[in-house]
C-alpha cells in the first residue's frame, strides 16, 4: 500500500519542530509500524538525509521505550496495544497518516520523536520500592498473598513506563503511571509498612516534576497500552489522603 | 596457556561455604573508599548495582537505554527457576545443579552451577521481599510450572512477564539507592571501551547519546554486565539495541572471550514474514507446557492444518522424545524443527515454520484455563500475525535467543584481566553449551545479588591499587582511540546503511554459522565475514553529526564491533571439532541426529585471545572435570 506520513521533525529541545510529509509506497501488511518507520528512515539515509529519531527497543510491547503518537492517539488506534505492535494492517492504502512525539510539559522533546521521561524515574526513586536490603528477605513462603491480592496487584503492576497515560491527558497528569505502582505494593503485605510514606512521597515528586491534575477525563485509561485501570487512581487518592493526616506526614513536613 | 578456574577445594557442597568464609573483608568503613563501574543495567547489573550500594561502596551505573528499567532482561517471560521444592516432587539443590550441568551438555564448570543451585532459592525470597507479584495458589503460597528440559515443576512466574517483573524489583531497589545518593546513574552513555592500566581494569570510555561527548570514568573495579550478542545474526529475539560492544571491546583490552560459538536457537518462534523484519519474537517456552508441536507426515502437504487428519499428522517431538515429549530441551527440540522442515514438511508460505496446537488442551482443560495461563501470549501472536491460536495452531520456527558464550571469568566472575568482573549474559555463564529455560534469570540474579558482592570484596581486599585519575596517559589515549574511530566512520562516503551492512553479516551467520555448521559452512563464513567488513569501512554511508543525538552512528559502532566479533565466533565453532549442545556440528552427530560430543578432546572452555582484526586469535583452554555428576550422552528418550 501506499501512504502519506506527516511527521514530526525536530532538530533539539530549543528550536522548534515542524511537520514533514513523506510518500510511501510498498508498505506490507506484515510490518510493524515502527518496521515501517524503519524503511523510509534506510531510504532517507541512502539520500544522505537525516532520518527520524525515535525510541524504540524490545519491539514486543513490554519495555516501554517506543512513544509514538499515531493519528492524535498515544500508540496509535489500536486498544491496548503499543505502537511497537501496532500493525501496517491496521492501516490502509492511501491512508494519510500524522506521527507526533508524546506531548506533555514533563516530557520536552528531545529530537524529532525522543522526548525525556527521566521524570519517570524520579518518582520511582522518591519512593518506588520496598526498602529492603538483598539478604534481609524471609522465606518466600512465609510471606503470604491470597491470590485475589496477588492478581490485582500483577494487574497494576503491568506498567511498562511509557507514558502514554500523561500524552493522552488534557493536563499532562501522571497520575495513572503513579497510582499504577502505589498500587501493585498497596495490594501486597510487603508494602504495608511503607504504605503512607511511599505515597506522599511520590505525589510530592509528580507535582515537582510538573505533572497536571487529574479532573477525571480517564483519557489515559484508554490509551494505556497495558490497560491500567483508573481505579488505582482512587485507591492512592484514599491512601493519600490518609497519609496526609499522618504520622509519616508529620515527619516529612519536620525534615524539612 | 591453561586457565586456572580458581574453583576453591572441599566438596562441591561446600566449597561456596568455605570460599565465602576464605575470602577477606572489606570493612564497613572502608567500603565507601571503593569506586564501582557498574555497565548494564539489567537484572545482572541493576541487582548487583544495588547491592553495592547497600554494601557502602561508591557506585556508578550505565546503560544507553533512557532508564534502567529498559533492559533486555524485561522481555523475559516464561519464568525463574528454584529448587524450593513447594511442589514436593522430588527437587532439591542437588537436582537443579545435575539438570543444569546435564542440559549444558556437560561444558560448564561443575563447581559454578551448584553454586548457581544454592543461591536460587534465596533470589526467589529477595524478590517476593521487593513485592514481586508471582502467581499464587488460592491458600496463598506460590505457584510453580515446569519448563523445558525439567521433568518437575520448579519455575516461578508472574504471568508472561516474569522478566519485567524480576527487572521492576532489581530497577526499584537500584532507584532507591540513587535516591539515597549511594549510587550515580548515567542513562542514555554507551560504554566504548574499557581502560586497563598495567594490566588492570580501572575504567572506561564512554559516548554520550545524546551530545556525542566522549567521556572517562576511573574506578577501582569496573563490571560488565551488558547482555549477550544473538544480534551477531541480525534477526533474533533481542531486543533491538542489544549489541556485543562492551565486551568485545574489553576482549581487544586482553580480557578473554570464551566459547563464543555457544548460541541459543530457541525453538519457539514467529517465523519470519520478509525482508523488513527487524526482529523474531519469541512465544514463551511455557507454551510447550500445553501445546503440541507437529508437522504433517507426508511432504508437500498444503491442506490447513485443521483439514489435516489425526493419522496424518506426526508430532514429532512425542515421537522421538517420549519422556520429554514436547518439553524437550531447546537445541534439541531446534533441531528437530529444522529436519522436519528440511524434509520438506514444514508448513506455512515459506515452508519454514511447524504447528504449535492447542486444540487438544483446549478440548481437555476449556479454552478459560489456556486463556488464563497464555492468554496474553495469544493476544501478542494475534496482532503480530492476524491469526487466532485459539482457533487455528501457531505456526513456530528457531531463532537465535541467547549466548552462553562471553567473557571469561573464574569462580570469583573476574575476568582474567585483574579488576574487571562480568556478570549476567555477558559472561561465559553456568549454561556450558546449552541454557535451560528460566535458568538466565536466576544466573543474572544470582551474580548480581548474591555472589559479585561477596567476591568483589576480596579483590578488594587482597589488592594493592594505585591511585589514578582520568588524566592517566592511558585515559587520554582510549579517548583519542574512541575519536579516531568515530571520525573515521563519519567520513567514509560510501553507499550502504549500517543496517544493510548489519542484515548482510546476519545471514551469512545463519547460514554458515547457525543451528547446523559444518566445516565447509564455517571455512566459506571466514572467507565472507572480512570481505564484508572491509566493504564496511570503505561503503558505509553516514549521516549527521558526531556531536549530537545520531543513530545511525550509534548503529554503525555497534555493527563494526559485529564484523570483527563474528570472526571470533567462526574461529571457536571451526575449532570446536564436536558436536555439544546449541553447536551442532554436522559432522559430529549419532545415526538418529543427536548431538556427539568428543571429550576426550573438547571436555575444556575454550577462551580466546585477541591478537589484532583478521588475525586467529590464541586459543587458550580452561580444562572441565566432572566429579559429581558423571560424563555421559545426554538423552531425554
Ligand atoms: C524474549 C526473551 C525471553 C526470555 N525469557 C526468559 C525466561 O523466561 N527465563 C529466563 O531465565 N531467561 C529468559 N531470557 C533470557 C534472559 O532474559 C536474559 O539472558 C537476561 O535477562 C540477561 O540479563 P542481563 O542483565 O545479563 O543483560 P540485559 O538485560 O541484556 O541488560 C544489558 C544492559 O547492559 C546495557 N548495555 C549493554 N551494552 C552497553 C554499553 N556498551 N554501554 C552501556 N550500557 C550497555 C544495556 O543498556 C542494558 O541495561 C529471555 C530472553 C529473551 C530475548
Ligand atoms: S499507566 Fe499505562 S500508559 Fe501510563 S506509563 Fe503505565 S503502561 Fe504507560
Ligand atoms: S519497543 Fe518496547 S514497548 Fe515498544
Amino acid at each position: 500500500m501506499k501512504l502519506t506520513l506527516h511527521i514530526w521533525r525536530q532538530k533539539n529541545s530549543s528550536e522548534k519542530g515542524h511537520f514533514e510529509t513523506y510518500q510511501l509506497d510498498n508498505v506490507i501488511e506484515d510490518m510493524s509500524f515502527l518496521e515501517m518507520l524503519d524503511v523510509l528512515n534506510e531510504k532517507l539515509v541512502l539520500e544522505g538525509k537525516e532520518p527520524i529519531a525515535f525510541d524504540h527497543d524490545c519491539r514486543e510491547g513490554i519495555c516501554g521505550a517506543c512513544s509514538l503518537t499515531i493519528n492524535g492517539i498515544p500508540h496509535g488506534p489500536e486498544k491496548a496495544t503499543t505502537t511497537c505492535q501496532l500493525h501496517m494492517r491496521k492501516f490502509k492504502d492511501g491512508d494519510e497518516i500524522w506521527i507526533e512525539p508524546f506531548r506533555a510539559k514533563a516530557f520536552p522533546v528531545i529530537k524529532d520523536l525522543i522526548v525525556d521521561r527521566s521524570a519517570f524515574d524520579r518518582i520511582i526513586q522518591a519512593g518506588g520500592f520496598i526498602s529492603v536490603n538483598t539478604g534481609q528477605a524471609p522465606e518466600a513462603n512465609s510471606i503470604l498473598v491470597p491470590k485475589q491480592n496477588a492478581e490485582k496487584a500483577m494487574d497494576a503492576a503491568q506498567c511498562i513506563g511509557c507514558g502514554a497515560c500523561v500524552a493522552a491527558c488534557p493536563n499532562g497528569s501522571a497520575m495513572l503511571f503513579v497510582s499504577a505502582k502505589v498500587a501493585h505494593f498497596a495490594y501486597l503485605p510487603q508494602g504495608q509498612p511503607e504504605r503512607k510514606l511511599r505515597v506522599l512521597k511520590m505525589v510530592e515528586q509528580m507535582q515537582k516534576e510538573g505533572f497536571g491534575n487529574c479532573s477525571n477525563m480517564y483519557e489515559c485509561e484508554a490509551a494505556c497500552p497495558k490497560e491500567i485501570s483508573v481505579r488505582n487512581i482512587a485507591l492512592m487518592f484514599r491512601d493519600y489522603l490518609k497519609a496526609s493526616c499522618s504520622e509519616e506526614k508529620l515527619e516529612l513536613v519536620e525534615n524539612e | 596457556m591453561i586457565l586456572d578456574g580458581k574453583v576453591p577445594s572441599g566438596h562441591i557442597t561446600e566449597k561456596w561455604d568455605k570460599h565465602r568464609f576464605e575470602m577477606k573483608l572489606v570493612s564497613p568503613a572502608n567500603k565507601r573508599k571503593y569506586k564501582i563501574l557498574v555497565v548494564g543495567t539489567g537484572l545482572a547489573g541493576a541487582s548487583a548495582a544495588a547491592s553495592l550500594a547497600e554494601l557502602g561502596y561508591q557506585v556508578e551505573v550505565f546503560t544507553y537505554h533512557d532508564s534502567p528499567r529498559r533492559a533486555h532482561s524485561i522481555a523475559a517471560q516464561g519464568g525463574i527457576n528454584a529448587a524450593k521444592n513447594y511442589p514436593n516432587d522430588g527437587d532439591s539443590i542437588w537436582r537443579l545443579f545435575y539438570d543444569t550441568v546435564k542440559g549444558g551438555d556437560f561444558r560448564s564448570r561443575e563447581a559454578n552451577v551448584y553454586r548457581l543451585a544454592q543461591v536460587s532459592n534465596n533470589i526467589i525470597d529477595q524478590c517476593v521481599a521487593q513485592g514481586v507479584p508471582f502467581a499464587r495458589e488460592y491458600s496463598g503460597y506460590l505457584a510453580n510450572r515446569s519448563f523445558g528440559g525439567a521433568q518437575l515443576s520448579r519455575t516461578f512466574y508472574a504471568r508472561g512477564q516474569t522478566g519485567q517483573q524480576l527487572l521492576l524489583g532489581a530497577y526499584s531497589a537500584l532507584m532507591r539507592q540513587v535516591g539515597l545518593k549511594k549510587i550515580i546513574l548515567h542513562t542514555r552513555t554507551e560504554m566504548l571501551d574499557l581502560v586497563v592500566i598495567d594490566g588492570v581494569a580501572r575504567g572506561i570510555v564512554t559516548r554520550n547519546l545524546l551530545n556525542g561527548k566522549i567521556e572517562s570514568f576511573v574506578g577501582d573495579a569496573v563490571v560488565l554486565a551488558t547482555g549477550g550478542y544473538s544480534n551477531v545474526f541480525f534477526l533474533s529475539t533481542n531486543a533491538q539495541a542489544c549489541n556485543v560492544t562492551a565486551t568485545y571491546r574489553a576482549y581487544k583490552r586482553g580480557a578473554f572471550f570464551a566459547n563464543p560459538c555457544f548460541t541459543q536457537i530457541h525453538p519457539t518462534c514467529i517465523p519470519q514474514s520478509g525482508e523488513h523484519q527487524s526482529k523474531l519474537t519469541l512465544m514463551s517456552e511455557s507454551l510447550r507446557n500445553d501445546g503440541r508441536v507437529w508437522v504433517p507426515k507426508n511432504p508437500g502437504d498444503k491442506r490447513k492444518p485443521t483439514d489435516i487428519p489425526e493419522d496424518e499428522r506426526d508430532y514429532y517431538l512425542e515421537r522421538m522424545y517420549p519422556s520429554y515429549g514436547n518439553l524437550a530441551p531447546r537445541d534439541i527440540a531446534s533441531r528437530a524443527a529444522k529436519r522436519v522442515c528440511d524434509e520438506g514438511r514444514g508448513v506455512g508460505p515459506t515452508g519454514n515454520a511447524v504447528y504449535l496446537d492447542f486444540s487438544d488442551a483446549i478440548k481437555r482443560l476449556g479454552k478459560k484455563v489456556i486463556e488464563e495461563r497464555y492468554g496474553n501470549l495469544f493476544e501478542m501472536y494475534e496482532r503480530i500475525t492476524g491469526d487466532n491460536p485459539y482457533e487455528t495452531p501457531m505456526m513456530i520456527y528457531p531463532a537465535p535467543h541467547y549466548t552462553m558464550g562471553g567473557l571469561w571469568v573464574d569462580y570469583n566472575l573476574m575476568s582474567n584481566l585483574p579488576g574487571l568482573h562480568v556478570i549476567g549474559e555477558a559472561n561465559f555463564s553456568d549454561h556450558g553449551a546449552n541454557r535451560l529455560g528460566a535458568s538466565a534469570l536466576m544466573q543474572g540474579l544470582a551474580d548480581g545479588y548474591f555472589i559479585l558482592p561477596y567476591t568483589i570484596g576480596h579483590y578488594f581486599a587482597t589488592t594493592k591499587l594505585e591511585k589514578v585519575t582520568t588524566d592517566h596517559p592511558e585515559f587520554k589515549k582510549c579517548e583519542e582511540e574512541v575519536k579516531e574511530r568515530i571520525k573515521k566512520l563519519m567520513s567514509i562516503n560510501g553507499k550502504k546503511t549500517p543496517t544493510q551492512f548489519h542484515r548482510e553479516l546476519g545471514k551469512i551467520m545463519w547460514d554458515n554459522v547457525g543451528m547446523a555448521r559444518t566445516e565447509e559452512s564455517l571455512k566459506k563464513a571466514l572467507e565472507l565475514v572480512p570481505k564484508l567488513r572491509e566493504e564496511f569501512w570503505s561503503n558505509l554511508t553516514m549521516v549527521g553529526e558526531e556531536g549530537d543525538l545520531n543513530i545511525v552512528l550509534e548503529k554503525a559502532l555497534r555493527v563494526a564491533d559485529f564484523l570483527e566479533f563474528a570472526e571470533l565466533m567462526i574461529w571457536d565453532a571451526l575449532e570446536r571439532d564436536e558436536s555439544c549442545g546449541g553447536h551442532f556440528r554436522e559432522e559430529h552427530q549419532y545415526p538418529d541426529g543427536e548431538a556427539k560430543r568428543d571429550d576426550e578432546r573438547f571436555c575444556h572452555v575454550a577462551a580466546w585471545e585477541y591478537t589484532g582484526v583478521g588475525n586467529k586469535p590464541i586459543r587458550h583452554i580452561e580444562p572441565l572435570t566432572f566429579e559429581y555428576v558423571p560424563l555421559t550422552v545426554r538423552s531425554y528418550k
